[in-house]
């Protein structure tokens, strides 16, 4: 039989000739022969070289013409071995039950040399991570991301009377420190669910990003015309501090995405709407658009796992119940707040204007509580027990 | 020492050593073979305690064997070469010399200066500086002294050899073949920035040596497992991979003449075994 031949003319194996060389013994079977001719001056020595840590056998002759190197490689079978048992992470366009730990730090769908590290993911549960709707979201979220920099007006000018603006200051001052724990909760799950749901990293990811840009937004609103931020009460944070604490994912999932950021859409929808200048009008509006793609995911994964497991349910239900518990005797929503809010929408001091005001946040509460029971319908509650559980929700909103 | 338990000498000239032998061990007391591994910071120490028995086997450099095999006799016992790796047999040492300089044949090398790696180094310093003296061509030479005691395991001196070449303070510097593709890949030496003026002929590199005092059934049955092993087993290649390996081969004696003559040449041991290089102290 006639060697396969190669010329890699003058090129060297310390100038990529090793690409040539495995691209024709990667043609051939253990035992069959590659004649190799160059004209490099290391050549000889290099082949040597290579080939041994190759696993090859290599005969060089000695009567090639001077200047030339003439060999004969036999290919050794070591690449085969290596991916001898190799498999494939499952398939790119499926999303398996429960993905072994040995696919965790490989593209879904590669072939897999058998060996490496079995990280541990304790979310590898499809039903208790994945949703149908995950990737499209994580499309819709990727292509809607926008500059701090370009999408709010900064510039444009504005008069605000001075407790007006306080106001303002309060309101971005809360909605950082709540923006702050909703990028935190995702972030403490992502380490912990599969690379496998993979689209599910993604769009949390990209979750975590759009709490960062919300976190900056609103800082910069806050000290556009002031030195200082507002108040941040301990009652809030012991609020918040409840979110960060759970380290379930569902209940997790429920409690920040589901009920507090699903209040929180109607509550930047307030604050957009009743905004006094437009630089608070855009970013407020600018973070509900985002805030509502990530209610979206909660419900979908939510509604999913209960689908497939009714007692889900019962979970969710004690959460709402436990965390009320635990904050019962709290103020709830830090008072400056409230009274920002009442400024925001009354427009003015005069007492009319306060009391509509004060009804219009009477009325923004009663808009949220709607909210909250349509979606824990959404995940199969009865109407009943969904109001229960929304009025068990935290009056801190998030 | 335990009977039951075979106990192996290596140098720890890198910390993966550690990973390697711990996977070894791992790896054997899964097929019902007790090894337990110590290490040692330099060969010399290892040999003694070879032919003291106080270690059955050696995973041992070329020159180590050398120098284990001149003992033996002296200690009353025997050693062989029982396995080697595929990569350890048939290595080559070259002379290399920029490729814009003027030396074109060994021979223009007389008188000059010739930068090696440690001076117990067989590949980048004994054996071709042998080759250069067997051609007629007497040198200068300028070593560098990185891992002394590790019989050129550290690469440390062929590096700083090759620095100095490119540098321009030495007119060749000498080292193994892989490790000239390596420098040359990595970049300390320019593709085609150098000239290969001289190759020795092959020779083998390390072997796992025996004393005929270790135990004969567990040797059998470690050669047995060494030579059972393939690098299809992902838990053993990974451990191949660290140690440069495909496959485990039989020893042989007969890829360390050259060598054992080097040895002889420049006086490192005597016929027994013992140190008599001048400032060697590992």
């Amino acid at each position: 039989m006639t060697d396969a031949q190669l010329d890699l003319g003058d090129l060297g194996l310390d100038a990529g000739g090793h690409l040539l060389l495995r691209r024709a013994l990667g043609a051939l079977r253990a035992g069959e022969r590659l004649a190799v001719r160059g004209r490099d001056p290391a050549l000889p020595v290099h082949l040597g070289a290579w080939c041994r840590s190759e696993g090859h056998a290599l005969d060089v002759s000695d009567g090639a013409p001077v200047g030339q190197c003439h060999a004969v490689i036999v290919r050794g079978e070591r690449a085969d071995l290596r991916w001898l048992g190799a498999v494939r992470a499952g398939e790119t366009g499926t999303v398996g039950t429960r993905p072994p730990a040995a696919w965790g730090m490989a593209a879904r769908g590669a072939l897999l040399e058998a060996g490496g590290p079995e990280p541990h993911f304790d979310l590898d549960d499809r039903d208790l991570v994945w949703a149908d709707v995950a990737p499209q979201l994580y499309a819709h979220a990727a292509a809607r991301q926008w500059d701090p920099a370009t999408a709010v007006p900064w510039e444009e000018p504005f008069t605000l009377a001075d407790d007006v603006e306080s106001a303002v200051v309060q309101v971005m001052t809360y909605l950082v420190e709540n923006e702050q724990v909703a990028l935190l909760v995702p972030a403490r799950f992502l380490g912990r669910i599969h690379p496998h749901f993979r689209e599910v990293l993604q769009l949390l990811a990209v979750q975590v990003a759009d709490e960062a840009r919300h976190i900056e937004v609103f800082t910069r609103r806050a000290l556009l015309r002031r030195k200082a931020l507002g108040t941040s009460s301990a009652a809030g944070r012991v609020s918040l501090f409840t979110l960060v604490e759970e380290s379930d994912f569902s209940l997790a999932s429920f409690l920040l995405s589901v009920l507090g950021e699903g209040t929180f859409v109607d509550l930047l929808g307030f604050v957009a709407t009743h905004a006094p200048d437009p630089v608070t009008r855009r970013v407020t509006s600018l973070a509900m658009q985002d805030e509502r793609r990530h209610v979206l995911f909660g419900v979908a994964h939510l509604a999913q796992h209960a689908a497939l497991e009714p007692r889900l349910r019962d979970r969710l239900r004690a959460a709402v119940e436990r965390r009320y518990d635990a904050l019962r005797d709290m103020a709830g929503l830090n008072a400056d707040v409230f009274d920002a809010l009442v400024v925001l929408a009354a427009g003015d001091w005069t007492p009319e204007a306060i009391r509509s005001g004060y009804l219009r946040v009477r009325q923004l509460e009663r808009q949220m509580d709607e909210g909250r029971r349509r979606r824990l319908e959404r995940l199969g509650f009865p109407a009943d027990e969904a109001a229960e559980l929304s009025a068990l929700h935290t009056r801190n909103f998030m | 020492m335990m009977s039951d338990v075979l106990l192996l000498g290596a140098v720890a000239y890198d910390p993966k050593v550690v990973r390697i032998w711990n996977g070894f061990r791992a790896w054997f007391a899964e097929h019902d073979l007790a090894l337990d591994y110590v290490l040692y910071s330099n060969y010399e120490r290892q040999v003694d305690d070879l032919l003291a028995g106080r270690i059955h086997l050696a995973w041992n450099s070329p020159l180590a064997w050398v120098r284990a095999a001149r003992a033996a006799s002296v200690a009353g016992t025997e050693v062989s070469p029982l396995a080697m790796r595929d990569t350890d047999r048939d290595l080559t040492s070259v002379v290399v010399v920029r490729a814009d300089g003027p030396l074109r044949e060994p021979g223009d090398l007389t008188g000059c200066l010739v930068a090696t790696g440690a001076l117990d180094s067989p590949q980048a310093t004994l054996l071709p500086l042998a080759h250069l003296a067997d051609l007629g061509v007497d040198v200068r030479v300028q070593r560098f002294d990185v891992g002394v005691g590790l019989h050129g395991d550290h690469i440390g001196g062929e590096r700083d050899a090759a620095r100095a070449l490119v540098a321009g303070t030495v007119d060749a510097a000498l080292m193994l073949d892989a490790t000239h593709l390596m420098l040359c890949n990595e970049g300390t030496l320019a593709p085609g920035a150098t000239r290969i003026l001289a190759q020795t002929p092959p020779y083998d590199h390390c072997n796992l040596t025996v004393t005929d005092r270790a135990p004969r059934g567990p040797i059998d049955r470690f050669g047995d497992l060494l030579s059972g092993m393939s690098y299809a087993d992902p838990q053993l290649r990974e451990l191949f991979d660290l140690e440069g390996l495909t496959a485990w081969r039989p020893g042989r004696r007969t890829g360390y003449v050259a060598l054992e003559a080097a040895v002889d040449r420049f006086g490192f041991y005597d016929d027994t075994g013992k140190i008599t290089m001048p400032g060697y102290s590992p």
